[in-house]
């Protein structure tokens, strides 16, 4: 098998992954359900009976998207970051390193996996969240599209963060520094024109707020910014991952001395 | 058919300015278990970590199997196993977990019957479903040869394989990479116990400050450069050589109460015999007396300190 995929070598990395996922199940799985479970009782509950309706939509319904979408990036970073992160951390990184695995097989099956835990915490949060209040869903076929970009791009994100990372501190503190506001100021809980100005404008270089927006759309019909502004955006996100890995994989940048 | 290694002019220098590595070539022929000797820091793990694609070189060309490593890198690394000198290996995997995700790494089918049959051979068929953190520290260096051997590699590193390992162990090790050898795969391993060397394997390569000092066989690199000592331990202590001696080349050692005579070994004409004659006639008489052959570990501290 000169030539074509390392079928072999993809599924041997995916399986692994997801069998640590089972290994680790109430900290993959359990955790953001209950979390999300508690966003709906404080934010859709307690606050949002009192709130009057957005855009037509009832407030724990309208944050529905949001949350999920909250989520999905964290878990996707974390998840990809660890997963590459770990076996540099341990040393068993050399396996991957001396197997006949080219990059993009690596990226394939770490990404992969990641990508594949994101989507199935979406889909328990999506169904978690039924319990709560009621959902809609206008566009399925494009909320699943968003769904499937969004923890791709940004499991390549965090696919490269566990690269970049050279401790468990660098590891955490894009997520919590830069990730964690971003998605709070990103019209998760709100939608960004019940923001006064110039803050509705600053928003608007937020990108996590064209993200949440295409998801909600896909849900409702409504966003704060157009569909094609937030698919644009999530694809040339991606594009950019896909670019970096390439030079990372490239040189061997963090990954050899 | 070609080698089954062959390095050309490679060199690794680090960013620190170090360098690990300086014009390198060897040629590593099918079947041969090849040693690699030096001091720590020589190169050594260098050396191998850079055929096995986990550290980048600076310059030269690698091929293994008759594949470039540069353009043919798959064919390449898929004739390469590599044990590591560290134990590395996901401890909360089972030991037929993490040996079944090697053989997929590295591009094989599934095939459980040769696993099992590899496991047994290292003796941890019976564990086969222990955890890896369970396992002993023996047992664990065993799991990471079971790895390396789990996508039946033609050419298997063993970089420092016993070191802090026990004697029964070692020699556990020692029999399975014979074993290996008999079955076809070529070995080259790197150490700095000597003795493993010497028991191990057909070519000796020594390696120091980043650079081949040189290759050879074994036993002529044994015959060449091993020399044979006689160590005589005299009923009087002498303080100074008599001059009667001065045609062999001897020392005093201990305070004058031991004489050391260091002679070619091959030579046809030692001058033992001639020694214990004179001996006799000047009435210079010993209590014990002792010949011994030079190791590879006498060999080797001689070549690394002309080198330095």
């Amino acid at each position: 098998m000169t030539r074509g995929l390392n079928v072999h070598g993809i599924w041997a990395i995916y399986r692994t992954e997801m069998a640590r996922t089972v290994r680790t199940v109430w900290q993959s799985i359990a955790t953001p359900v209950i979390t999300t479970a508690l966003y709906f009782i404080v934010f859709g509950g307690a606050i949002g009976s009192r709130m009057q309706q957005v855009g037509g939509v009832g407030y724990g319904a309208f944050i529905v998207p949001g949350l999920i979408m909250l989520t999905l990036l964290t878990q996707s970073i974390s998840n990809a970051s660890v997963g590459i992160y770990f076996p540099k951390f341990t040393g068993t990184i050399f396996e991957i390193l001396s197997a006949p695995l080219s990059a993009i097989e690596a990226v394939i099956a770490y990404v992969g996996a990641a990508a594949t835990k994101s989507v199935i915490i979406g889909l328990i949060i999506l169904v978690t969240a039924t319990f709560f209040t009621e959902v809609h869903i206008l566009h399925p076929l494009w909320m699943v599209a968003f769904l499937l970009l969004t923890s791709i791009a940004f499991s390549l994100f965090g696919f490269i963060i566990g690269i970049w990372a050279k401790n468990f501190e660098q590891l955490a503190i894009i997520p919590s520094l830069i990730v964690t506001p971003l998605t709070f100021l990103g019209g998760a809980f709100y939608s960004i024109d019940m923001l006064p100005q110039p803050w509705r404008t600053v928003s608007l270089f937020n990108p996590v707020v064209y993200l949440v927006s295409g998801f909600r759309w896909s849900f409702y019909g409504l966003g704060d910014v157009g569909v094609a502004a937030s698919l644009g955006f999530t694809a040339g996100f991606m594009a950019l991952c896909l670019i970096t890995l390439w030079w990372i994989f490239r040189t061997g940048w963090r990954l050899k001395p | 058919m070609p080698p089954i290694l062959t390095i050309s002019a490679l060199s690794k220098h680090y960013k620190s300015g170090q360098k690990a590595l300086d014009g390198v070539d060897l040629t590593i022929e099918r079947g041969e278990i090849f040693a690699l000797l030096g001091p720590n820091g020589a190169g050594k793990t260098t050396l191998i970590s850079i055929v096995c694609g986990t550290v980048t070189k600076s310059g030269g060309t690698i091929t293994v199997d008759g594949h470039d490593l540069a353009t043919d890198v798959r064919s390449a690394r898929r004739a390469i196993g590599l044990v590591p000198q560290e134990i590395a290996v996901d401890i909360f995997a089972t030991v037929w977990g993490t040996v079944t995700f090697s053989r997929g790494l590295f591009g094989r089918a599934p095939d459980p019957a040769y696993l099992e049959q590899l496991l047994r051979d290292l003796s941890l068929w019976e564990k086969r479903d222990s955890r890896i953190i369970e396992l002993s520290g023996g047992m664990k260096r065993r799991v990471m040869i079971a790895k390396a051997l789990s996508h039946e590699p033609d050419l298997l590193f063993l970089d420092e394989p016993t070191a802090g390992v026990d004697v029964n162990l070692r020699r556990d090790m020692w029999a399975l990479v014979r074993k290996l050898r008999d079955k076809g795969v070529t070995i080259i391993l790197t150490t700095h116990y000597i003795e493993e060397a010497e028991e191990m394997a057909d070519r000796v390569g020594v390696i120091d400050g980043g650079k081949l000092l040189l290759v050879d066989d074994k036993a002529a690199l044994m015959r060449k450069l091993g020399k044979r000592r006689l160590t005589l331990a005299l009923q009087q202590p002498m303080a100074a050589l008599p001059n009667a001696l001065a045609d062999w080349s001897l020392a005093l050692e201990d305070g004058g109460s031991r004489l050391v005579y260091s002679f070619d070994a091959e030579a046809d004409d030692t001058g033992m015999p001639s020694l214990l004659h004179r001996l006799g006639e000047l009435g210079i008489a010993f209590k014990d007396l002792d010949t011994s052959r030079s190791s590879l570990e006498d060999i080797f501290v001689g070549l690394v300190e002309r080198a330095a």
